[in-house]
């Protein structure tokens, strides 16, 4: 028993700092919120203890998921989620296609594609929220100006506040801001690739299409879901952006976040809980695959 | 196994966590009602008058607080951001976990009805009777801030909700009269149509709480006093055919405003009329400030009037400040709502803010020519409480409704469904 204790000891000793604060305001905190949400705290008075609550189980979920409202900022978090990804995806996969071959300036481009990603997302809404400015025809300004100049006007139309489809207006600046990362990724997935392979590969006489399609996709893939497991996640999170081009009162732009916010200024403490757990069950759906899959791909 | 057991003991080691602090925040907060100065001492007032006139209005009443009672020390505890909305979360936290500010700045009326039955603020009657508050305060106003016989907190100074601004030269270019009146909602649909005519914003409105403002200014006029304050009391039912008349209004103001409204907040749909661009704004009278700030000059750079069919009804919306239960220095917290109350302190306050007195005996002649219009409106108008600003409705019946709001003017509901939305979400 001793010689156990000395051999687990220290480690044990030595990783309990970080297992403890983690288990309290990761865990613990978790626990309560799910707790908080199975309650009727619905006043402020409930939330002191003042008036008396209770357990009601899954009724705040029931009632959640079954509102028109909530169903409608649910549907705004996939579509931008979805534009926020393929976006991102695309324009970064493409950038690093085209920087990967030996081009002149390559440090600069990188660089310059790589920036936004250093500018915070309330900062970039700021100046998107005018570029962004949904007046057309002589009161246009940001972008609807601009395409007025250049010949286009046509083009104009109303971004965020289109009360359909206002939310995928919002993924602009978002993939303008994480292309530049998600090319890095694809750039070192890419650098990650012997030279060997391509010339066996064309030694073999496979054209530049197959090339591409049976040897270096196949092993970008992990790069890729990577890239999208990350994306993904900060776009289930999307909060800060969101308040920063729009408000949290705009039915247009709602979205769970943003429900969790109004609920809990409101006091309704019992939905904004019940907000944050679908949200983790959502973000949990996307992350523990990835997870169990790098776990399994260590061990072999 | 060996993983079950690290999880157990985590899990071990959480609880007894959660055990002490728990224990931990008890003895902080008796340790803080121990504490208790007699007299003296820090006073911690939080406030969002964080910039602006705001700022220079609470740097004013500090002068009077600190010649009134040198013998405490003003704490600011301003927080700046969102209207008021971020102090207002962070005061949530802070209360939650009983941890007061000594006074805390509020909407006057029905906005305090959470803090109140979580049983986080003092009664501060006796304080009226011991400041002299009783006979200064218009009676229609104490009926407003009265709760089950107690009033929670001080009145420090009143906005207009129910004002139009206008541009004279956008109205002249437009062939209207600037020196028009207009009886009612409907009379002013032939000037908003003239203006829409010459290819400017005929209204300006911003993001949803001013489009709220908006309807609250046009259920005001078109339904009355009674029927309004009906409203907020279960009297009036909002599925009748009144309602739905100014909720048709309402649409049809909508139908002038700017596109970029969701955008904006207040200052920009101001600077539209300030610049010529949009010939009416309905706003609160703090937008005077906003007017008064780039040297424009009342009856020719801009006019002001109420909204139309409502001119003998005052829109009222007052801060005012608290008494929180476990506030470190109750004293200091008095002391502060004495001068609050003051002649004094709320003269020195509203010149410097650009708001007016709740006290009915200040000089009018100590304030600005739009401020003594409405110290006159004010004592002879009736008195009708806001619901964009916390007077008329609870947090949770104002969210409901600005959710409604902004879903119909989005596009996302017709009329039919506003309605209902609008009268469950009185309900709630």
């Amino acid at each position: 028993m001793p010689r156990q204790i000395r051999r687990w000891g220290p480690p044990l000793l030595l990783i309990s700092p970080s297992l403890i604060i983690i288990g309290v305001f990761v865990y613990g905190l978790i626990a309560i919120n799910i707790n908080t949400s199975m309650t009727d705290i619905h006043t402020a008075a409930q939330a002191t203890g003042r008036k008396p609550s209770e357990f009601v189980g899954l009724v705040n979920y029931t009632d959640l998921l079954a509102s028109p409202a909530f169903q409608h900022s649910l549907r705004n978090l996939v579509l931008y989620t979805v534009v926020f990804l393929v976006g991102t995806m695309v324009m970064g996969f493409v950038w690093a296609w085209l920087l990967d071959r030996p081009a002149r300036g390559e440090g600069i481009f990188r660089s310059v594609y790589l920036f936004p990603m250093a500018v915070s997302f309330i900062a970039s809404g700021v100046v998107w929220r005018w570029l962004l400015n949904s007046n057309q025809g002589e009161n246009a300004s940001g972008l609807n100006r601009l395409f007025q100049i250049l010949g286009v006007p046509f083009l104009q139309n109303n971004w965020w506040n289109n009360v359909n489809y206002g939310i995928a207006a919002i993924a602009i600046p978002a993939i303008w801001q994480l292309s530049g990362y998600v090319m890095a990724l694809f750039l070192a997935g890419f650098r990650g690739i012997p030279e060997e392979l391509r010339e066996a590969g064309r030694i073999d006489g496979a054209s530049e299409w197959k090339l591409y399609r049976y040897v270096l996709f196949p092993q970008l893939s992990p790069v890729a879901l990577s890239a999208v497991v990350i994306i993904g996640h900060m776009s289930l999170k999307a909060f800060d952006l969101i308040m920063s081009i729009s408000k949290p009162a705009n039915y247009q732009t709602k979205v769970p976040a943003v429900d969790m916010y109004v609920f809990k200024s409101a006091f309704n403490y019992a939905d904004a809980a019940a907000v944050g757990v679908i949200l983790l069950v959502i973000v949990a759906i996307l992350i523990v695959p990835y997870l169990v899959h790098t776990a399994r791909a260590e061990k072999s | 196994m060996r993983r079950m057991a690290a999880v157990a003991a985590v899990a071990a080691v959480t609880l007894g966590l959660a055990a002490c602090s728990s224990g931990g925040d008890d003895e902080a907060t008796s340790t803080s009602t121990g504490t208790e100065a007699g007299s003296g001492g820090d006073v911690e007032v939080f406030t969002w008058w964080a910039a602006g006139s705001e700022k220079l209005g609470l740097d004013a009443l500090v002068g009077v607080f600190e010649t009134q009672h040198p013998e405490y020390t003003f704490v600011n505890g301003a927080v700046a951001g969102g209207a008021g909305s971020a102090a207002k979360d962070l005061l949530q936290s802070r209360l939650q976990a009983n941890d007061p500010p000594d006074t805390f700045q509020a909407h006057a009326g029905k906005e305090l009805t959470d803090y109140i039955d979580a049983g986080q603020l003092e009664d501060v009657s006796a304080l009226y009777d011991d400041y002299d508050l009783t006979d200064v305060f218009p009676p229609t106003l104490l009926d407003l801030l009265t709760v089950d016989g107690m009033i929670y907190s001080i009145p420090s100074n009143i906005h207009r909700s129910n004002m139009v601004w206008a541009n004279p030269a956008v109205l002249t270019e437009a062939g209207l009269d600037p020196a028009a009146t207009y009886d009612s909602i409907e009379a002013w649909f032939p000037a908003l149509d003239a203006v829409q005519a010459t290819g400017k914003t005929a209204l300006s409105v911003a993001t949803t709480w001013t489009q709220v403002n908006l309807l609250e200014t046009i259920l005001m006029s078109d339904l009355g006093p009674e029927s309004y304050n009906g409203l907020w009391d279960g009297t009036t039912d909002w599925s009748s055919t009144e309602v739905t008349a100014a909720l048709t209004d309402f649409e049809k103001l909508m139908s002038y405003t700017n596109t970029d409204r969701d955008g904006l907040d207040w200052p920009e749909a101001t600077q539209l009329v300030i610049d010529g661009g949009a010939a009416f704004n309905v706003m609160g009278d703090w937008a005077v400030a906003a007017f008064e700030e780039q040297d424009k000059v009342a009856g020719t750079d801009y006019i002001y009037f109420p909204v139309p069919g409502s001119a003998d009804l005052f829109g009222f919306l007052a801060d005012s400040f608290t008494l929180p239960v476990g506030a470190p220095n109750p004293d200091g917290a008095k002391a502060w709502l004495d001068t609050v109350g003051s002649l004094e302190g709320q003269t020195a306050f509203n010149q410097a803010k650009g708001s007016i007195p709740a006290r009915t005996d200040a000089d009018p002649a100590d304030f600005s020519e739009y401020q003594q219009s409405a110290i006159k409106a004010y004592a002879q108008d009736t008195i009708v409480p806001s619901l964009a600003h916390g007077a008329a409705a609870s947090i949770t019946v104002l969210t409901a409704i600005s959710d409604a709001t902004s879903k119909f003017t989005t596009g996302a509901s017709d009329l039919a469904t506003y309605q209902s939305e609008l009268a469950a979400a009185a309900g709630s």
